[in-house]
């Protein structure tokens, strides 16, 4: 295999608390090297990563690359590729594929799917109850052994809390991570909005931020009760950073992370009725946006994922409630975080262990760093570069994202994943 | 985008979708040309041919009598030719969008839509997806807006009233589900009625009630001092099966309007109600049929405010 020499570049892994100017040295599909050139390398192929920033891949944890089953919205070859460019090398895939990631045969599917597509990591989350309907346990270790690496309910509930007690109770017995978006299907509603005075203004069924509160409570209670290892994903409002942040320093083992779209987004920037708004958990208050990046500060909030939901055009045509709630979201993953760091929100570091060092800790893989040792996965991204979110540009088949149209700043010039090139950046601009 | 959308590039009305994103001067022309043809009910040829050649096409998703009626008069009186459809929404979870729907009628060469749908936003969704050349109409969506309606209740109080800058009004009922109550909530403060008070239980109250520039109460004593207009609103039944309230009867009791607790509002009061109404449950039917309802009246003044909207909507077509 190939030996390549990044040079030159801002290397930045906060794994390894590492912020300087230099070279990362590949062989074999590993690094090698960040320091100095290794005896007897050879690059077959050098990088000129120079005013560029090289870092961790991004490691996702929250996608949908609706195959299979739904493969008018997307598929694994547009996403990947997608998710390539945006220098995501590992994702998290929710099951509620169809059919539901909820036996090994599924899982067996979609690990052929990502390889055949060759392209970032996958590791699917199985489906924590029977077809995702909260009355049955799935064969989690059996779906483990399959190589899903997390077990979760996508955003289905499981309404009797004997049930998801027990599924815990198995999933802490073999030692698998539990996945959560925490809402509560009564106080949801059927809703399509934040609470709030704009909802009212548009007479959109509101979601009352106590349906995340809530079922974020009863989870924790029975984290504590069942010992089960928890990451709760996509939160929206502050009142869960400050649950979080209680139950880290009780000392309980739970994990959380946020899409960041939540990041940058209110009630208020919803254009009446457009339905790329349209996203679960909704759009919340200024001050719960500024709470959820105080969390990502202060490490309660462990990392940013995409939330990434692909839709084909149908899907978000109709009056707003009856559309379906997703926004397209990895190819803005980067420059939303930029964003984040020229508002002085986060720092650059702060911003990267987000998307890499921190979620590898939650799904304890050795990955999200560039280690010595570790596969070469690798995202070299230009700071400064702009460019316009338009059909030239966009890679997903899925063009619901409320950005569109719009300048964004910051973009992935090459990834890298396990040491081989997956994305290069052709024209500049 | 919603005032974009309902007004033309000259700020003519092209969509009449909500009451937002109107300013006075624009609500007050609706209500002066509504008055110029209520003059027309008394005459022997109701008919005036503003919009003769004109095909207009009521959509409506949600049953109607009194908006369906009163839409389709009023587009006959505009000589215009008129298709009413109501379409279940069996019909359309047989496959067909609602966007199909419109297309399809599209292409039978149609000048106007009039909607109604259960749906928040589907006028506006329609008014988007709809060819140019096409007005729309927002006959009532979701829990969103009944702008129509709204129009001729304020069309009826300043019959009656005269103007708004020292009315006191109070809406009663379920503001929670009301696109009604939405819609006057806007006319009456771009008409600068001196106060708007909302009067319900919680439950029946949406959250943040107070920022679309109402007060508050929860009791209907207290609630109809010094009120000058009474709007009551509808109860649906299935508040009861879905937990809002306890029952029809205990409603009654706290929020229904009886001979009594009019007098508890101004004596020259007015008791208005956009119908059906429900006799005995939010409303007495004493009071109803009573001296001080103008309840009929607002039915009648529905036919001049439809024709005035629908025609101001076409004038960019050169009928005004």
């Amino acid at each position: 295999m190939s030996q390549i020499h990044i040079k030159q570049g801002r290397i930045i892994d906060p794994t390894n608390n590492i912020n300087r100017i230099g070279c990362v040295y590949i062989a074999d599909g590993k690094i090698v090297s960040v320091t100095n050139q290794p005896a007897g390398f050879k690059p077959d192929i050098t990088i000129n990563a120079h005013d560029q920033i090289v870092c961790p891949g991004f490691i996702d944890l929250s996608t949908r690359l609706r195959q299979p089953g739904q493969s008018r919205k997307a598929t694994f070859s547009s996403e990947t590729v997608a998710a390539a460019s945006s220098g995501v090398t590992t994702m998290c895939l929710q099951p509620d594929t169809s059919p539901i990631i909820d036996t090994p045969a599924v899982a067996e599917l979609v690990k052929e799917l990502s390889e055949k597509a060759n392209y970032p990591q996958i590791f699917p989350i199985a489906a924590l109850t029977r077809k995702l309907e909260g009355t049955e346990l799935s064969s989690m270790l059996s779906l483990k052994q399959a190589g899903c690496i997390a077990v979760g309910n996508a955003n289905q509930p499981v309404k009797n809390l004997l049930i998801l007690r027990r599924a815990m109770e198995y999933a802490a017995s073999h030692d698998l991570l539990v996945m959560f978006r925490p809402s509560d299907y009564w106080l949801g509603n059927s809703g399509c909005a934040h609470e709030g005075a704009v909802a009212t203004r548009y007479g959109l069924p509101g979601i009352p931020e106590e349906a995340e509160t809530i079922a974020l409570a009863q989870c924790l209670e029975l984290a504590e009760l069942t010992g089960c290892r928890v990451h709760f994903g996509q939160l929206s409002c502050k009142r869960s950073v400050i649950k979080i942040h209680q139950a880290k320093k009780y000392g309980m083992k739970v994990s959380a992370d946020v899409a960041i779209h939540q990041l940058h987004l209110t009630e208020n920037d919803i254009i009446p009725f457009d339905s790329n708004y349209h996203v679960l958990p909704p759009f919340r208050t200024e001050a719960d946006k500024q709470y959820l990046r105080q969390g990502l500060v202060s490490g309660t909030i462990n990392s940013i994922c995409s939330d990434h939901q692909p839709h084909d055009i149908d899907a978000k045509l109709g009056a707003f409630p009856e559309t379906e709630s997703g926004v397209s979201s990895l190819e803005t993953l980067l420059p939303l975080m930029l964003k984040l760091v020229s508002q002085r929100s986060i720092t650059l570091e702060q911003g990267i262990a987000s998307l890499s060092e921190n979620p590898a800790r939650v799904l304890h893989i050795n990955s999200g760093a560039l280690t010595v040792g570790f596969a070469a996965d690798v995202c070299i991204f230009d700071p400064e570069l702009e460019w316009q979110i338009n059909s030239d540009n966009w890679k997903s088949q899925g063009l619901n994202t409320p950005f569109w149209g719009q300048i964004m700043t910051g973009r992935v010039i090459h990834t890298l994943q396990a040491g081989k090139i997956i994305h290069c950046l052709e024209k500049l601009g | 985008m919603t005032d974009n959308l309902q007004l033309n590039s000259e700020g003519k009305l092209k969509h009449f979708l909500t009451i937002e994103g109107l300013n006075k001067s624009l609500l007050t022309e609706i209500l002066d040309i509504a008055e110029s043809f209520i003059g027309m009910n008394d005459q022997q040829i109701k008919k005036v041919p503003l919009l003769r050649g004109k095909t207009i096409v009521n959509l409506f998703f949600e049953n109607s009598t009194r908006t369906r009626t009163t839409f389709e008069l009023a587009a006959k009186r505009l000589s215009a030719d008129v298709l009413s459809m109501s379409i279940s929404t069996s019909s359309t979870s047989k496959g067909e969008s609602l966007l199909d729907t419109i297309r399809n009628l599209e292409a039978m060469f149609v000048d106007m839509f009039v909607v109604r749908h259960g749906i928040s936003g589907a006028a506006h969704f329609i008014a988007q997806q709809t060819a140019p050349h096409i007005s729309v109409i927002n006959a009532g969506d979701g829990q969103h807006a009944h702008p129509t309606q709204a129009m001729l209740d304020m069309f009826t109080i300043r019959q009656i009233k005269k103007n708004f800058s020292n009315l006191r009004v109070a809406i009663i009922g379920d503001i929670l589900h009301s696109r009604v109550a939405r819609s006057q909530i806007q006319a009456l403060n771009t008409l600068g009625a001196a106060e708007i008070r909302v009067i319900a239980p919680k439950t029946l109250l949406p959250s943040h009630v107070e920022s679309l520039g109402v007060n508050v109460s929860h009791n209907l004593t207290a609630g109809l001092k010094d009120i000058d207009v009474i709007i009551m609103l509808r109860l649906q039944k299935e508040r009861m099966s879905s937990a809002l309230l306890p029952s029809e009867s205990e409603y009654f009791k706290c929020f229904g309007l009886t001979e009594d607790k009019l007098k508890i509002a101004k004596p020259d009061a007015i008791v208005m109600h956009p119908g059906p109404i429900n006799r005995g449950v939010e409303i007495d039917s004493k009071v109803a049929d009573g001296p001080q309802s103008v309840i009929l009246k607002q039915v009648s003044n529905g036919i001049a405010i439809r024709m005035a909207i629908m025609a101001m909507a076409m004038q960019k077509q050169g009928v005004m």
